[in-house]
């Protein structure tokens, strides 16, 4: 099967943006990536093993957090993941403070 | 260095103007090599933070999967973020650096204020490792479509 790499991780992957992999399971997709490329471990996976919280893995369109069988959900080879790192951010806000004293309102 | 041509620059500041006094959001595709990220088109994104859309922004997994396919199919990569600060200034704020995961990428800062959009900042996420990250700021050059090279500032 396919999984998808975003930007940041390309450097671990020889600048390709999609690996195939084998597996059966999600997990199993995921372990050969990362016997395949090493460096990923790190960046997916916390000290303990465990996804990083800020990592998303997609089984299709599915957030694989959210599958019942979690990463043990069956994959076929027409199946693609992908791996995105989330997307937020903003500002303190503009009530709790007075506008100098804000968090982000540095000099 | 970001690269961007006038309209798409000028497409992400109007973004900020639109949603105030909300924070806009969206992704920038492009072209990344070595120290440039090239912007050739900038996506909306939806901000999901309906909660506290003010001073939040948060783009969905689902969708964000969807823009890099897009850019997939054009050749295009993501190599970058935008958002707006109304009525703040445009400096990433401790919520933004804490929450920036993609390393190597841009992200561009527009401060809105009374919902006209005011300075433009970008910051380069550099560092190889999550705890080694850091926030850079980076010079913006736009280029407009007959005069490759010549900023407005
Ligand atoms: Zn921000």
């Amino acid at each position: 099967m396919k999984i998808f790499i975003p930007t940041p991780l390309r450097v671990y992957t020889e600048k390709q943006d999609a690996v195939e992999v084998a597996g059966t399971t999600v997990a199993e997709a995921l372990s050969a990536l990362t016997m395949k490329y090493p460096d990923f471990q790190k960046h997916l996976y916390t000290g303990e093993g465990k996804l990083r919280s800020f990592v998303n893995v997609y089984l299709n369109d599915e957030d694989v957090r959210y599958l019942p069988e979690g990463d043990k959900t069956p994959v076929k080879d027409q199946d693609t993941l992908s791996i995105i790192p989330s997307i937020a951010g903003g500002c303190c806000r503009t009530g709790d403070r007075a506008f100098g004293a804000c968090c982000c309102c540095r000099d | 260095m970001l690269k961007v041509s006038d309209p798409v620059y000028e497409a992400m500041r109007q973004h900020g103007e639109e949603t105030y006094p909300h924070e806009c959001c969206g992704v920038m595709l492009g072209r990344s090599e070595d120290a440039v990220n090239a912007v050739t088109e900038v996506v909306r994104a939806g901000n999901t933070r309906t909660d506290s859309a003010h001073n939040r922004y948060h783009i969905a997994p689902q969708e964000l999967i969807r823009i890099q396919r897009q850019g997939r199919e054009k050749g295009l990569d993501i190599v970058g973020f935008y958002h707006s600060h109304p009525d703040h200034p445009a400096q990433w704020s401790p919520t933004d650096f804490a929450e920036a995961h993609w390393l190597g990428c841009s992200y561009v800062i527009t401060a809105v204020e009374k919902g006209a959009a005011r300075q433009t900042n970008s910051f380069r996420l550099t560092g190889h490792t999550e705890e080694t990250k850091k926030f850079e700021p980076e010079p913006i050059s736009v280029t407009g479509q007959n005069t490759p090279g010549l900023g407005p500032e």
